[in-house]
């Protein structure tokens, strides 16, 4: 039996009929079509599916669709405005944040919780704000990176790199389109 | 060669192109594509790791709501051409056949027996549960040592003793154990993991019935290679196969094999005339995707007093799992070819011993039988210096292959090219402040602290693969460059990148050999109906190899653009010089020349050259390099031992790379980091664990401790650069040698620390449990096989006296 559930995503606000049984990272997917929300795991231990739900990030396969009744949602779709990058975004394309990319929506949105909740967050600030989220690929170093030079370009539109050992800048940078 | 950069890409650190679409949920995964029509296949698995199957009964299943087919191996098998394929090596007899659904027994708990297609998920889940199985439970089989036993209980009937296979690999080693000084002697456990990918496995099978044609859309790292496969799988000719790799969420080797949901998958398309979908769920992927290492190794090494090493002997039991997976029995052979390391060792010896258990397949994962060999080789090492009294940097020292020596033939099998070790391990010592650290650990042990410090020098073998030699297959990439009508540069190559960014490097390549903005060139990859035949992406071989061939065929398209800018100047081809992005006549004064850009426009376009020029400007070429790449360098970490809590804390890391020449040092760094986490965890997180009945008790993310951003250190990386000539970009693959060369940096160092206590050795993963019983209870608290010196010498024998 169907229940019906009318909630707002990334502005638009829906209203569906779905199974009880439906998870929210299955509905975003499969019913609203936003597949930039992966889904890594079966335990909610590693993240992947994170989205902001009024506001605070939720791994959306613990939750079940019809929870979200009148809920504001945020997805990784509905992050960068009038095709501008947000500065988190920017900041994992900048050090190198990504290496597959499938951890990295749910990365990201972990990420601009833990800069909200604290603006010039230390390093082991940041390590602790983002350990419920996996990633395979990175090792975590350059995550690291890309959150603080979010931090920086957040705050201050500063443009120099926030770390001593951060890479080098290009002497010509180059920011090939894709 | 690569040309000098006139636009300054290659060596640069450019942003990665593929990250604008990622870091905005418009990445193309498998599993974020849904054809219309598109129906959800389930898989029912065997919850027993051995067990006869009795009757199944699908008559509920099949009557359930949304339902459209149950397969069983009977009903598969009609459909079916041929078993998942195992490469042999060595003395293979059989391969026994692994059918996609078990028929007459289960092997491994996870062992398909029924799959399901229903119109959604949850109703194929839900009559996947309504299958009645009746099992007749058979005797497990887990202990490699055990299970080649006369009377152990065998999993094929037709392969006694259980034994896949043998592999020797090296000479005899009798005369140097006979006459040696000094010898150490080990059992190392080289524990099993699990890749975990952060995207697990998803198959997408489009049957077209117009032309009985298949599209396959996979999570792949060898589009090429699975299509080979499949086609002898399902009994569909290659050509009506299409395989695409889209956004892949990582591999580390675990997508390399070709699977049976793959074949489930494409035979189910057929049957109900729609498109099937198999998303995997990570406890799924626990027990259905392949694990990787699970060794147990037997090593001795000989030396004279003054460290001089003379011999290594090594008896290796590798763990196949269940069946035979695609490269199950390469990885040992990968292990063997490399054990010496970089150390001239004059007689070596290696032996592997591959047992079928009542596990889940093994087959490659990142290093794939490297990280194996530096881990035993490295570790071994250490116990050499302890007992000669050396300090564990002065006996590799001693030891290594030195620059004037190459090319160095290993005496296993290898040619190694290049290499200066020495210079990496100054680089590394000076950065890490070795002596200065050696002070620290003394001033902490005064104190009652654990410090250690841990080291690895290595060099590994990468870039698969030359033409001929040690490889099961001739091993090259290809790469078509394809100059468009309007100066773009279009380019399709045989590699499969997910995560190493060749759609960036290979670019810049591109943009600076024709001196073009990066803008203007596309990098297209993963689509066997796009690309010509390519290997893909493992072993560290993308750029390598597939780099290889991409300079071939830019070397290919410059050539025709030669000939026309020779006929549009009216000059002879051999006058032409391309500089600047422009052609223009050697030696000719005027200045005249004419862009890449009009050479492109021309080749298509200018009717004048009809008669002698063929239109267009394109390549296809292949690469086939003479032999691998091998990159090297030294690790070194300090760690501290919480005595309290036995928790160890990465207090420094820091390695020093080779590579060769760096096309993106972001790039590298970024593959070194990763590289570097999967083996730090291996050292101190990571195991799957069965527990006596073959249940994978660490079978969720729950249970299996992948690391998090809050254990790991910071970083400190360097390089060296020593070019190889294997091919025409002067790079070694990188993708790989972080994992090799970091497991025994750690535990060398944990055991450093911990030498106060009288500790040799502990088997790995050491986690804090662990560690702490070592240090409340002493080192025989330690449990380990490994440091059980009696079974030792029971394997070893009279050798050694």
């Amino acid at each position: 039996m169907k229940k019906t559930v009318k909630l707002t995503v990334n502005g638009t606000t829906y209203e569906r009929d779905v199974e009880p049984r439906t998870l929210l990272v299955h509905f975003l997917r499969d019913n609203l079509g936003l597949t930039g929300t992966h889904i890594g795991c079966d335990t909610s231990q590693c993240g992947a599916c994170t989205v902001l739900v009024n506001g605070q990030s939720l791994k959306s396969c613990t939750a079940f669709a019809v929870q979200m009744q009148g809920a504001e949602i945020t997805t990784i779709e509905g992050l960068a405005k009038e095709g501008e990058l947000h500065p988190i975004q920017q900041g994992f394309w900048e050090m190198h944040g990504l290496q597959c990319g499938y951890c990295t929506p749910g990365m990201i949105m972990q990420s601009v919780q833990l800069l909200d909740r604290n603006a010039n967050p230390s390093e082991e600030e940041i390590r602790h704000g983002i350990e419920g989220n996996l990633c395979r690929c990175t090792g975590y170093q350059n995550i690291v990176k890309s959150i603080q030079w979010a931090a920086q370009h957040k705050n201050q539109g500063a443009t120099e790199v926030p770390e001593a050992d951060a890479p080098q800048v290009d002497p010509k940078p180059i920011s090939p389109v894709p | 060669m690569l040309t000098a950069n006139p636009t300054g890409y290659v060596g640069s650190r450019i942003k990665r192109r593929e990250d604008p679409r990622l870091v905005t949920g418009n990445g193309n995964f498998t599993d974020d594509l849904t054809p219309v029509g598109t129906v959800y296949l389930h898989m029912l698995r065997s919850p027993y790791a051995h067990a006869k199957i009795g009757s199944i009964n699908t008559a509920a299943a099949k009557a359930m709501p949304g339902v459209l087919a149950v397969f069983t191996g009977e009903d598969l098998k009609k459909d079916l051409a041929g078993p998942i394929p195992g490469v042999p090596y060595g003395t293979v007899q059989t391969v026994p056949a692994y059918y996609p659904i078990a028929t007459d027994k289960v092997r491994f708990v996870g062992n398909i027996v029924a799959a399901v297609v229903a119109e959604t998920r949850g109703q194929a889940r839900d009559a996947a549960e309504a299958i009645e199985v009746q099992y007749d439970v058979l005797p497990v089989v887990l202990d490699m040592e055990k299970a080649v036993k006369d009377g152990s209980p065998l999993l094929h009937d037709e392969i006694a003793n259980n034994i896949c296979t043998e592999i020797e690999l090296g000479n005899d080693v009798t005369e140097a154990f006979n006459t040696a000084e000094v010898t150490v002697e080990h059992r190392f456990v080289n524990q099993r993991l699990v890749p975990n990918a952060l995207e697990n496995r998803v198959a997408l099978a489009e049957f077209h019935q117009g032309d009985e044609s298949v599209t396959l859309t996979v999570t792949s790292q060898n589009p090429h290679i699975l299509r080979t496969l499949l086609s002898g799988e399902i009994g569909i000719a290659e050509h009506k196969i299409r395989v695409v790799a889209p956004d892949v969420g990582g591999g580390f080797g675990s997508k390399i094999a070709t699977y049976a949901e793959e074949v489930i998958a494409c035979i189910a398309s057929r049957k109900v005339k729609k498109p099937v979908k198999w998303t995997e769920t990570r406890s799924e992927s626990f027990v259905a995707t392949i694990h990787g290492r699970d060794n147990i190794d037997y090593i001795r090494m000989s030396a004279t007093k003054d460290g001089k090493i003379t011999g290594l002997d090594i008896t290796a039991y590798a763990n196949m799992g269940a069946y035979m997976s695609l490269l199950g029995p390469t990885v040992p052979v990968l292990c063997g070819v490399i054990v010496p390391g970089p150390y001239a060792i004059p007689n070596v010896h290696f032996k592997a011993i591959c047992v079928y258990t009542n596990t889940t397949p093994t087959d490659a994962y990142r290093g794939a039988g490297r990280p194996e060999a530096t881990y035993m080789l490295e570790r071994t090492m250490n116990m050499m210096a302890e007992k000669l009294g050396m300090d564990p940097m002065e006996l590799r020292r001693k030891n290594f292959i030195q620059p004037d020596q190459f090319p160095y033939f290993n005496i296993v099998a290898l040619n190694y090219d290049s290499g200066n070790y020495e210079a990496a391990m100054d680089k590394a010592l000076e950065i890490f402040g070795y002596n200065e650290m050696r002070k620290t650990q003394e001033e902490a042990r005064k104190n009652g602290k654990y410090i250690g410090i841990g080291q690895s020098t290595y060099v590994e073998v990468c870039g698969l693969g030359p033409g001929s030699g040690m490889t099961i297959s001739r091993g090259y990439d290809c790469a078509v460059v394809r100059a468009e009508l309007t100066g773009k540069v279009t380019v399709f190559t045989g590699v499969a990148p997910h995560g190493q960014g060749q759609e960036t490097t290979f670019a810049q390549i591109v943009a600076d050999e024709f001196n073009v903005p990066i803008e203007d060139v596309t990098i297209k990859h993963g689509d066997t109906e796009m690309t010509p035949y390519g290997m893909g992406t493992y072993g560290s071989r993308g750029t390598a190899v597939g780099g290889g061939a991409l300079m071939l065929a830019i070397g290919s398209v410059k050539d025709k653009a030669k000939k026309i800018a020779a006929f549009q100047m009216e000059a002879n081809e051999e006058d032409i010089v391309f500089e600047g992005g422009k052609f223009s006549v050697k030696g000719a004064s005027g200045g005249k020349s004419i862009s890449f850009q009009e050479v492109c426009l021309k080749a298509y376009i200018d009717p004048k050259m009809a008669p002698v020029i063929e239109p267009g400007l394109e390549a296809t070429r292949y690469f086939e390099p003479g032999n691998f790449v091998y990159p090297f360098g030294t690790h070194l970490a300090a760690v501290e031992v919480d005595a309290e809590t036995g928790n160890v804390k990465i207090l420094k890391y820091v390695c020093v790379d080779d590579c060769g020449k760096q096309l993106n040092p972001m790039i590298v760094e970024g593959q070194i980091h990763g590289g570097l986490t999967q083996g730090i965890a291996q050292a101190l997180y990571e195991e799957a664990v069965y527990d006596d009945n073959g249940q994978l008790v660490s079978g969720t993310l729950m249970d299996y401790a992948l690391p998090t951003a809050a254990e790991l250190p910071h970083y400190t990386l360097d390089h060296t650069v020593t070019p190889t000539t294997v091919n025409p970009l002067g790079v070694k693959g990188i993708g790989e040698a972080g994992t090799i060369a970091s497991t025994p940096v750690i535990v060398n160092a944990v055991v450093d620390a911990l030498k106060p206590l009288g500790v040799k050795d502990i088997q790995m993963p050491l986690r804090p449990e662990k560690v702490w019983k070592i240090i409340h209870n002493g080192a025989s608290a330690n449990g380990s096989a490994g440091a059980d010196a009696s079974v030792v010498e029971q394997h070893f024998g009279e050798d050694n006296k």
